[in-house]
């Protein structure tokens, strides 16, 4: 217990205004209604998108596979309502670029018509394989918004004998406050699907990590974990990005995890309280990840909450729900106002990583007139991964991008600390988020012109083998002709 | 006498050691200054000319010898010209390289009338064919030399620049762009 108070660490972070308490203290809205039309992206989850399975015209009913998972990561996709299917093309990705991504766009018949589930009366019997599969076949991803596939990662858990699993109820993002609520209501479920991935893993600890600000939740979730040994339920700090997997597990545990390893291999795990009661949900009663609990909030809208909504609803429909005054939106933002997505318009869908929609007015913006750097540092002290900010900006600013990966590029986490505390409004942040794309843009650029250049060299050696072939062959027969030749002048010597 | 003798060692040495290097200079001379194989090996290869030089060989001599800017390569772009730096020790400032657009060649197919020019000169082999047959360009082996463009007899070889799609779509440098149009939610809060 000691070593417990000795070792955390935090370092860097920011304590950003909260901005939550208009939502925070509503229950979740479960009266949303459901949408004539669902957009449900193939890809909502890291890795190979899901290949459809459907048929346009087909109906189909409500959790029944749409899209199988391809390859090792990668996700399937249900269907979130019953209906009938009406297309599968390309349509708007929610994205910065709102570039077309491959749905399945879903009409709704309206009546919410489940497929046969399977539920397990005693999920502890199963075996911790049979678990990892069933969350797979769930489609459940990280629903804290990196949508890794869960399966996947309980399986790395098992194979690398993990001795804790950090469930993450920080929620550290502004505005945010979906895994707030339902630490809240929810809280037993949660505590059983943290006792089912703890199964599945085969591991024996798990600490939910909940911050300070939430003692609503810390409570709830510590009178839920009551009787189990297995699980505790601490309190952390409140600052951001406490939720960041390395910030979190250096603080619970102690441990750092080294660049370029992964938790597991320290014998850590950390998922969010989302996946825990969606694992819940389905292990327990076989239904697959069908829907989210999302934060709707932002002075533009008049009546922030949290809803539960289906994926593939429209953020217009969403927006009307909430009564967002579309005069005043100035930035409509997927996620939390530090690391989310601006989108450019509304009529995208909500997906499994939408853990939140912001619509923010002009006021609520940050200040963009840039200043020269003062140097005052101030990004070197925020910034949780131990970088430089500033010279790596100096640096991408004249483009020598290679001396700014030598400071770290690679480590940064774009949680954008540093932009949000200059005092000289320097896009940081966005100078890393240009330089990583660019980095990985020249390196698959170097690949290219390596396998082109194989081209080359394999076209001039055949070419070269064809001139051969020919010189050789134009030998032959001017050696045939002269062979020729002389057999003539033989046979008229003869004569 | 001892000082005598070392004299006449070490400079019998030093004249045998000469002349052994004179000799080495003559029979086992380089005929390339090694820096630039080195830098032709940076440069793309397709021997395009847009540098002003007949081809990537004697770009790569006017490199070596200082007689053209290490961002002397368009389509190599910054990245290459970074690596042109390391390698020569130069210090180099790319706020004002044009980073070049990425271009493809694609084939109309409506015009093509499967004559194989294409094909022929192609250096990468990246267009696929048969005689009147309608050709097609694997976009992921082609290098935007333009020789094709040049050799085709109806125009249908165009060139056009890379499609963004989400897997290659990247975040936009934040240089002189209006706030509202920078793209990213990160820090909104005031």
């Amino acid at each position: 217990m000691l070593s417990f108070f000795t070792k955390p660490r935090l370092r860097g972070g920011v304590h950003a205004e909260e901005h939550k308490a208009a939502t925070a203290a509503l229950p979740i809205a479960s009266d949303f209604p459901l949408p004539k039309k669902l957009y449900i992206p193939l890809q909502q989850h890291v890795g190979k998108p899901a290949e459809p399975l459907i048929m346009v015209g087909e109906k189909v009913l409500k959790g029944q596979l749409l899209a199988y998972s391809q390859g090792l990561i990668s996700a399937p996709v249900h269907a979130p309502s019953s209906g009938v299917i009406l297309d599968v093309n390309d349509y708007p990705a929610p994205h910065p670029s709102a570039l077309p991504i491959r749905m399945i766009v879903l009409e709704t018949d309206g009546k919410d018509e489940w497929i046969k589930t399977q539920v397990v009366d005693d999920p502890f019997k199963l075996n911790p394989e049979e678990i990892s599969l069933r969350v797979g076949a769930a489609g459940i991803v990280g629903l804290g918004g990196a949508t890794f596939p869960t399966a996947v990662k309980l399986n790395m858990g098992r194979e690398n004998h993990v001795d804790t699993l950090i469930i993450n109820g920080s929620e550290c993002e502004p505005y945010l406050c979906c895994d707030d609520r339902l630490m809240q209501e929810r809280a037993e479920q949660i505590i059983d699907g943290v006792r089912l991935m703890l199964h599945g893993m085969e591991s024996e600890h798990a600490v939910v990590a909940i911050e300070d600000n939430k003692p609503q939740a810390y409570f709830a979730m510590r009178a839920a974990a009551e009787p189990y040994a297995s699980v505790k339920v601490i309190q952390i700090p409140t600052r951001y990005p406490m939720g960041w997997d390395r910030q979190l597990i250096r603080y619970v545990t102690g441990k750092e995890v080294p660049v370029g390893c992964r938790s597991s291999e320290i014998g850590v795990t950390i998922h969010n309280v989302g996946t825990a009661y969606a694992v819940h949900k389905a292990i327990r009663y076989g239904q697959p990840l069908l829907n989210r609990v999302v934060t709707v909030a932002g002075g533009a809208v008049k009546r922030p909450m949290n809803v539960e909504v289906p994926f593939g609803t429209l953020i217009s429909e969403l927006f009307d729900f909430c009564e967002v005054d579309k005069e005043a939106t100035a930035r409509i933002i997927m996620g939390g106002p530090m690391m989310g997505d601006s989108l450019p318009h509304v009529s995208l869908p909500t997906v499994k990583a939408t853990s939140g929609i912001l619509a923010l007015t002009q006021s609520e913006l940050k200040n963009t007139d840039e200043q020269p750097c003062i140097r005052c540092a101030s990004c070197v002290s925020v910034c949780p991964a131990g970088l430089r900010p500033l010279d790596m900006a100096n640096n991408i600013r004249i483009n020598q991008l290679d001396a700014a990966v030598d400071l770290g590029l690679k480590d940064c986490i774009s949680c954008g600390c540093c932009s949000y505390i200059c005092p000289s409004n320097i896009p940081l942040v966005q100078f890393f988020k240009y330089a990583s794309g660019e980095v990985v843009a020249r390196q698959q650029a170097q690949h290219k012109s390596e396998q082109t250049k194989r081209l080359i060299d394999a076209r001039n050696a055949r070419m070269e083998r064809i001139a051969q072939q020919q010189r050789e062959e134009e030998l032959a027969r001017i050696a045939a002709k002269a062979e020729r030749e002389r057999l003539k002048a033989e046979q008229e010597a003869l004569v | 006498m001892y000082v005598l003798s070392a004299i006449v060692s070490l400079t019998l040495l030093g004249l045998f050691l000469g002349l052994l290097l004179g000799i080495a200079g003559k029979y086992l001379k380089v005929e390339s200054s090694p820096i630039v194989d080195e830098l032709e090996a940076l440069l793309p290869g397709s021997q395009c000319g847009q540098c002003g030089f007949p081809g990537c060989r004697p770009a790569a001599e006017a490199l070596a010898e200082g007689n053209a800017p290490a961002t002397m390569c368009p389509p190599g772009g910054s990245a290459l010209a970074e690596q042109i730096a390391a390698l020569l020790g130069l210090d180099l400032d790319l706020s004002d390289v044009k980073e070049p657009e990425l271009l493809v060649a694609r084939v109309s197919e409506d015009t093509c009338t499967g004559c194989t020019r294409c094909f022929k000169v192609c250096p990468t082999d990246a267009i696929v064919g048969a005689p009147k047959q309608i050709h097609a360009v694997v976009a992921d082996a082609c290098i935007a030399c333009k020789k094709c463009v040049d050799v085709c007899p109806t125009e249908c070889l165009q060139m056009h620049p890379v499609e963004v799609t989400l897997r290659n779509w990247r975040w936009a440098k934040p240089l002189n762009v209006p706030a509202q149009h920078m793209g990213t939610g990160s820090n909104a809060v005031c």
